[in-house]
């Protein structure tokens, strides 16, 4: 029960538990504990990016949605539009053709009236003529009167 | 002295018995080998346990014995910043762990019945054994001396010598009454470890003494009508003082590392902080 060297070598055997229970117990718990403390807080600010990215998305898909059926009206009052068109210029152009093909066939038509005229002029100058020819015969010489019965027949 | 069990006399003996230190050495010299070895033998299954679960440390799913040593560690961790606070000092809290495991195990050997171990080492030759390292005041003061000594170191570390010299001079009454200052002051200081040490001691040694006590019921005792009052109040009276001890030895280890801590922690206040 005395003091003794005891003492000593206890004390020696304290400050060696110290640094054991230091260097194999206290050190690698608390140092893993605080890597659990980091990765936890990580975890929770990357949970919290993750629900702000993910409400940025959503947002952004919104958008983009809008956008699109922005777009997609756009793009069929253009096609409405140009199919108007379309159809008023193959309208105009049909018209114009048609126009185009009778004012061509009036022509021909023209064409052929004058030269059938021409040719019935023709016809009728020389039938008069003849016919003149035929009652100038004993009365007139074709020769003489060959002028004035030209123009007669130009005339007709 | 294995005869005094069976001659039914000597309950003194029976007791000085149990109190005498399996040593080495004369006088000052004396080495208790029974404490050295109990002590170390716990301080290495601390260390082994630690080992184990330092090995395969588990960050993200704890279980087990790990939970256990995370609960025991934030608990020293909590007394110690509670007491420190900003004030950081990385060898207070290994420190207080030790203190608080160590003392505890050494305690816990008091439950062991009080025969058992001496009887089985009387059986190899080794007629005295002191299972308990706490109920041997060498122990107690080594732990309550060194934490003395450390308590000094920071004084002078943390407020400087001069300060440190200040604390005796001016402390607790002021400039005035500077002789009684020294002297009340030295009368402190060397309160704290002598204290500290005696009260883990006596609590434990006390304890220890309860158990011989009741274990001297049956003493000696004959097969005999009176076996059968005797033999059941001992369990009764044992396993009462048992359950009583559990909670001895774990608050008798909580206060030693509270105290150390605290100590420590006065000795980090400076001077303006007061």
């Amino acid at each position: 029960m005395n003091i003794t060297v005891t003492l000593f070598a206890q004390m020696i055997a304290f400050i060696a538990m110290i640094w054991l229970v230091n260097r194999f117990l206290w050190a690698p718990l608390s140092s893993m504990m605080e890597a659990r403390r980091q990765r936890i807080a990580d975890g929770l600010s990357a949970s919290e990016r993750g629900k702000h990215e993910l409400k940025l998305a959503e947002e952004r898909a919104v958008q983009v949605i809008k956008e699109a059926k922005e777009r997609a009206t756009e793009l069929l009052a253009q096609a409405n539009s140009r199919s108007t068109e379309i159809l008023d210029e193959a309208r105009n152009n049909a018209k114009a053709e048609s126009e185009r093909v009778i004012a061509g066939a009036q022509a021909e038509i023209g064409r052929e009236v004058e030269r059938a005229k021409q040719e019935l002029s023709k016809q009728v100058s020389v039938l008069a003529v003849t016919g003149a020819e035929r009652i100038l015969k004993r009365e007139v010489d074709a020769k003489v009167h060959e002028a004035s019965i030209a123009d007669l027949v130009a005339r007709i | 002295m294995s005869a005094v069990e069976n001659t039914g006399g000597g309950t003194v003996e029976y007791i000085q018995h149990h109190l005498t230190n399996w040593s080495v050495g004369q006088g000052f010299w004396t080495l208790n080998l029974d404490t050295i070895l109990v002590s170390l033998m716990l301080g290495a299954l601390i260390v082994f346990a630690g080992m184990r679960v330092g090995r395969n440390l588990e960050v993200g799913a704890p279980s087990g014995f790990q939970n256990f040593v995370e609960m025991v560690l934030e608990f020293v961790d909590t007394q110690v910043k509670d007491s420190f606070g900003k004030r950081d000092n990385a060898l207070i809290a290994p420190l207080a762990l030790t203190v608080l495991v160590w003392v505890w195990l050494m305690n816990f050997m008091d439950l062991i019945p009080v025969d058992l171990i001496p009887a089985l080492l009387h059986m190899v030759g080794v007629d005295y054994f002191k299972v308990v390292p706490t109920t041997d005041l060498n122990t107690t003061m080594a732990m309550a001396l060194f934490v003395f000594v450390l308590t000094v170191y920071y004084n002078i570390k943390v407020k400087g010598l001069v300060g440190y010299i200040k604390m005796f001079l001016f402390h607790p009454f002021g400039k005035f009454l500077v002789p009684v200052n020294i002297v009340m002051t030295a009368i402190e200081e060397l309160a704290k470890p002598i204290s500290l040490g005696l009260r883990l001691f006596g609590n434990m040694f006390a304890g220890e003494l309860v158990f011989l006590l009741i274990a001297l019921l049956t003493l000696g005792a004959t097969i005999s009508a009176s076996l059968l009052i005797w033999f059941p109040l001992q369990v009764v009276l044992d396993v009462a003082w048992l359950i009583f001890h559990i909670l001895v030895i774990t608050l008798q280890a909580f206060i030693f590392m509270v105290l150390t801590i605290v100590y420590l922690g006065m000795a980090h206040i400076t001077e303006d902080e007061h």
